[in-house]
């Protein structure tokens, strides 16, 4: 909402400066979002005329324009827009003004070559509309104005407030000023619009249809006959262009005037273009109208349409029609002002994709006693400046309006608010804001004004006087610091251990989007359900991710495309697996790409493999308290991982979950996505399927077992087919006796010379000790045979000797 | 006796000029061998007389503790004198650079993320999550946003079916429907998490992060909100001192709402809380709507409390003076490697947040 200062004091007055004004806006909830001066540069925007065009020599959308600027000066201007010709009327910007969109500074530049000098401007470069297609196209009857500043002299500011949706009163002026003036901001000027007095008949006949959803309650109009339309005079002009807003002509502009003055939107028709009487109807499924934006609009059935005979004239409470619209050559006037429901113009001007200043107004919510006020207003108004005779006022109703009441107890106030105000003060206020207050044992009860929509219950009232009091009031009571509960759950404190733990492996934390692009998912999505959304940002950011190494993937190739060669990132968040709540599981999944100490002195280097990525998942487990010993591991693991370099974890044997899948990432997906690097390994854990921990660090810590006794190390060679898992040998031998086998260790794994084809050799050692005694050659003996006994039993092995 | 001086005075001779290891070995065993001087002499003892048996014994012992003490400290010495001398050959370029290591980071958003929970956990907020994607019903309609209110607008929603039920949640606020529904008052807790709207340019993301609190009890009302919030400030900007300014505004699911500034100015091209005149908005909060608390089936009669949503990534670019919101998603590894956190740093009470 724009206003100015100078618009304000119609309604208020107040000694107040400027600054205090902005401060008080803020401070009532009517946010000064920006303050614009216009007076200092506006007079250096000029009405021109184009007198001849020529192609730009090096670009074909450009032009290059001779322009009139006034007192026989011409200017080169180059300019873009299609609608440049000659003859042309626009508005010109030399170099050296500040063109209040951009709020760029012009200068003179050569645009391919040929030098500009100067600007023809858009309606949007002015800010005086959204209107970007082309320039600015002024009636011919500003010729006369050629060489003269477009704007008039404006001493106010340009002031714009950050309505919230709560408050369509204030998006009139009026409404404006009286919360300031009930803040004590000066005073609100009484206003009472005179009654139109008239003995003319209302000779169009106006009737709202009585259907299911219609959404006009109540439809006012009045006739205005034999009118002179025309250019608005000065004063009106100079308001409407004080606020950003194009005059076009009288009877336009004073609907505007009244709708930003008073909040109440009006319609003008030209009552000769309409057939017969008014119908206030449902639309039907496929009618169509030319709206005034000179768009064709094709209709569903059940909009609220204002219609003739015809057809359909109008939207209501959206837009007119092109059909229906004044002209300067409009001698008799409809003068339309209606109540629409919110949820009706909300619902239509969604279908259409439509927004206007007259929607945006409705279906916040119209004061609906205003429209007799508004009709009376802009009547007079318009024979003022135009001329003409008005009918008599007629109202259509198929409701009434009824009034809200509310019981307000006084002392809500402060147990919300933590501080206190007397009644005396809370009635003066809510009078201010033109409640009606009855003090009634205690209670207040109270008439809410029929522009406040937003005000249905005692805490909305607590609002009103905690804002109009001052924000300021409230006091700072200081927290306690007590807890009764923990920060984290056990399952948000492993997010945050395996978060850092991976971290500390040499991994760059990254935070990608949880959506991606579907080519990427496509690489990691397994067998997992796309999911899509409706109206994604752009299509490389189509669907949700199945699996986070869609992003990482696509950000680590960026980084080995900005030279990096050895890069380890990683990310913790959610996955989907579907598009319900709570179809996502949170997963910490890292990539390792490159090589290892590349280019040292001292260490030689090799290519990142599955070994490392796989001891990052079993340290990252360790540390956060599983038991390495009970891990089991086969390689079934999703497609986008090397099917012979990859595994899958699970915490246990009974493989009830899944904890982690790691390995190398399947070489084809680099080669689609053109992937340069030597290596690339990853690891995705997946949190939801850790168990967590029912014993606490403290159980774990209270016992400590040690034994001093002797150890003994022995080692063996199994020769096993090649398809026997080394997991499979560890486990036999550790199951033997927990309470003596201490370790069991791969320390050469041998295929080629003197071993049989399709099999390998296998040499663990074996660490054994008691906690009882220092065990003696014959202990150990049988220990050892025991080892081999059950490896060859369980696996197929065969002791090499 | 002249036996015994004799063998001590040749051998302290002996062993007094410069020998090496295997020569200092060959006296030992000259002496100490099994059929060494010293020990002839000591297997001499039984056939010496015995009124000179013990003299005898007694001498024997004190000279072949001298001899043996002379051959243990000489033996030391050469091999120190060894050990040097092989030292000065294994002299090293200790400027040669050290093992490659490797140093992995924590992102400011995370970082950020456990300080303000760091926070919250000393005035007993605890932490509660909820999931990415929401039904219509707790992103708005619980939160007192019934369909067709214009504040939807102020929401660019991004939707997963045709009929719109199911969204990406734009605000943490479903987590308070949530947790309302699934548990009992007095609740006091903190939801920090991923939000999205179709939002793009420099100053939003589609993807961003808020943390939501919730204060329900009996008598809280808008003083405790202020106080709470004054205290997150002043202790996530590590000042003393912090200038804050609460504004009406409007949100559907509180009444009364407000938004709140704080003072800054700039200096030397950066941002400094806590002074100048300046305001910045942070956040917005107010007392829960009741139609809220009546949606989850708590009374609004006898239960009243403050909600507040923040803005993380907005705190962690004043507070570390990041100054493009798009980078925090950009993965780039220089910009992550510069703003990130070492994993140790973990922030707590005891140690601070920040280093």
């Amino acid at each position: 909402m724009k206003i100015t200062f100078d618009w304000l004091r119609d309604h208020l007055k107040t000694n107040l400066k400027e600054k205090n004004l902005l401060e008080q806006l803020t401070n009532i909830g009517l946010e000064v979002e920006s303050v614009e001066s216009l007076s200092a540069d506006n007079e250096l925007f000029k009405v021109a005329e184009i007198i001849k065009t020529e192609k730009h020599p090096n670009a074909d959308r450009l032009k290059v324009c001779d322009v009139n600027i006034g007192k026989n000066e011409i200017k080169k201007v180059v300019c873009g827009a299609a609608n440049a010709k000659e003859g042309l009327l626009t508005i010109y910007a030399p170099p050296g003004a500040i063109i209040p969109k951009t709020k760029m500074k012009l200068v003179v530049a050569k645009i391919r070559g040929v030098t500009s000098y100067g600007m023809l401007c858009s309606e949007s470069e002015l800010n005086l509309s959204d209107e970007s297609d082309g320039i600015i196209e002024l009636p011919m009857r500003y010729k006369k104005n050629i060489g003269k500043s477009y704007f008039s002299k404006s001493k106010s500011n340009l002031i714009d407030l950050s309505i919230t949706p709560n408050r369509p009163d204030c998006l009139g002026i009026r409404g404006i000023a009286r919360d300031l003036a009930a803040s004590g901001f000066g005073k609100l000027v009484d206003f009472k619009e005179k009654k139109i007095h008239s003995k003319n008949k209302h000779t169009l006949n106006v009737k709202i249809n009585k259907e299911k959803g219609q959404g006009c309650t109540a439809f006012g109009s009045c006739l205005i006959t034999n009118v002179k339309n025309s250019e608005s005079p000065q004063w009106l002009k100079d308001k409407l262009i004080s606020i950003g807003q194009k005059p076009i002509s009288a009877i336009v502009d004073i609907t505007n005037y009244v709708m930003l003055d008073i909040n109440r939107p009006l319609h003008a028709y030209d009552a000769d273009k309409i057939e017969k009487g008014i119908i206030v109807r449902n639309s039907k499924s496929g009618e169509e109208f030319t709206a005034l934006d000179n768009k064709n609009y094709k209709l569903d059935s059940g909009m609220c349409v204002i219609s003739d005979n015809k057809g359909v004239l109008g939207l209501g409470g959206i837009i007119g029609g092109t059909r229906s619209g004044t002209e300067f050559n409009t001698k008799n006037v409809l003068l339309e002002s209606a109540y629409f429901e919110p949820g009706s113009i909300r619902n239509t001007a969604k279908k259409l994709n439509l927004d206007t200043d007259a929607k945006f107004r409705f279906e916040r919510g119209i004061d609906p006693l205003s429209i007799e006020d508004g009709l009376n207003k802009a009547a007079k108004l318009i024979i003022e400046i135009c001329g003409g005779e008005i009918s008599k006022i007629d109202i259509q109703k198929i409701e009434t309006y009824k009034i809200k009441k509310i019981t307000f107890d006084p002392n809500i106030f402060e147990k919300l608010s933590g501080f206190k105000i007397s009644l005396k003060e809370m009635i003066k206020i809510l009078e201010d804001l033109g409640f009606e207050v009855k003090n009634d044992k205690k209670r207040l009860k109270l008439i809410v004004p029929s522009w406040r929509p937003d005000i249905s219950q005692e805490v909305d009232i607590v609002e009103e006087l905690v804002r109009i009091s001052g924000y300021e009031k409230i006091k700072y009571i200081e927290p306690i610091k007590q807890r009764k509960k923990p920060t984290l759950n056990k399952l948000q404190k492993l997010f945050h251990f395996l978060q850092r733990s991976v971290a500390s492996k040499g991994y760059v934390e990254a935070i990608t989007w949880s959506f991606t692009d579907q080519r990427y998912n496509d690489h990691f999505r397994d067998t997992k359900k796309e999911i899509k959304i409706i109206n994604p940002i752009s299509s490389e950011l189509g669907v949700l991710r199945n699996s986070i190494f869609s992003n990482l993937i696509m950000y680590m190739n960026k980084n080995l495309d900005r030279g990096f060669k050895d890069l380890s990132i990683f990310e913790i968040g959610p996955i989907f697996n579907g598009s319900n709540p709570g179809e996502q599981n949170t997963v910490v999944s890292g990539l390792s790409a490159g090589k290892k100490s590349r280019l040292s002195w001292i260490e030689k280097e090799r290519n990142v493999d599955v070994f490392d990525v796989k001891r990052d998942v079993i340290q990252t487990l360790v540390e956060a308290g599983y038991d390495s010993q009970k891990f089991f591991i086969d390689s079934k693991t999703p497609n986008y991982y090397h099917p012979g370099k990859s595994g899958r974890l699970f915490l246990n044997n009974e493989k009830n979950q899944m904890a982690a899948y790691f390995g190398e990432i399947h070489p084809n997906i680099l080669k689609q996505i053109d992937m340069k690097t030597e290596s690339l390994v990853g690891f995705e854990i997946f949190l939801d399927n850790l168990t967590l921990a029912e014993k606490t660090l403290n159980d774990l810590k209270v016992k400590f077992l040690f034994s001093d006794y002797q150890k003994s190390e022995r080692d063996f060679a199994f020769i096993v087919n090649k398809d026997v898992n080394a997991q499979d040998l560890i486990n036999s031998i550790s199951s033997i006796d927990e309470s003596l086998v201490k370790d069991v260790k791969v320390f050469d794994v041998y295929q080629g010379d003197n071993i049989p084809e399709n099999q390998k050799s296998i040499a663990i050692s074996v660490t054994i000790q008691s906690f009882e005694k220092t065990l003696n050659e014959t202990d150990l003996e049988k220990i050892n045979n025991l080892i081999i006994k059950t490896v060859e039993n369980k696996t197929g092995a065969k002791i090499r000797s | 006796m002249t036996d015994l001086k004799k063998i001590k005075d040749e051998f302290l001779l002996k062993l007094k000029r410069k020998l090496d290891i295997s020569e200092i070995n060959q006296i030992k065993s000259d002496l100490f061998g099994k059929s060494g001087l010293i020990s002839a002499q000591f297997k001499k003892i039984g056939t010496i007389a015995e009124s000179e048996r013990k003299k005898f014994a007694s001498d024997l012992n004190i000279i072949k503790d001298e001899l043996q003490d002379l051959i243990s400290s000489k033996i030391n010495e050469v091999e120190n004198a060894e050990i040097n001398k092989k030292l000065e050959k294994e002299k090293i370029d200790i400027t040669l650079p050290e093992r490659s290591f490797v140093r992995g980071k924590i992102h400011p958003v995370s970082q950020t993320i456990d300080e303000i929970s760091s926070i919250f956990s000393e005035i007993g907020f605890s932490v509660e999550e909820g999931p990415d994607v929401e039904n219509e019903y707790n992103n708005f309609t619980a939160l007192n946003t019934p369909e067709n209110h214009p504040a939807r607008d102020m929401h660019d929603t991004f939707y997963l079916d045709e009929k719109k039920q199911k969204l990406l949640r734009t605000h943490t606020s479903p987590v308070q429907i949530r947790t309302m529904l699934k548990d009992k008052p007095p609740f006091k807790i903190i939801a920090p998490g991923r939000t999205y709207r179709s939002d793009s340019d420099q100053t939003h993301s589609p993807m961003f992060h808020q943390v939501e609190g919730l204060h329900i009890d009996k008598n809280i009302n808008m003083g405790h909100l202020k106080g709470c919030l004054n205290y997150f400030i002043k202790e996530f900007f590590e000042v003393d001192k912090i200038q804050m300014r609460f504004r009406p505004s409007h949100f559907p699911f509180t009444e009364p709402s407000a938004e709140v500034d704080i003072g800054y100015e700039m200096k030397d091209g950066k941002i400094v809380i806590g002074e100048g005149n300046q305001w910045l908005e942070i956040l917005g909060c107010g007392m829960v709507h009741p139609n809220v608390l009546k949606n989850v089936k708590v009374d609004p009669t006898k239960f009243q409390g403050y909600a507040f949503g923040i803005g993380i990534d907005r705190l962690a670019m004043l507070k570390y003076g990041i100054n493009d919101l798009r980078a925090f998603f950009d993965c780039d590894y220089r910009w992550l490697n510069h703003f990130g956190f070492d994993p140790l740093d973990v922030p707590t009470n005891y140690r601070g947040l920040s280093r």
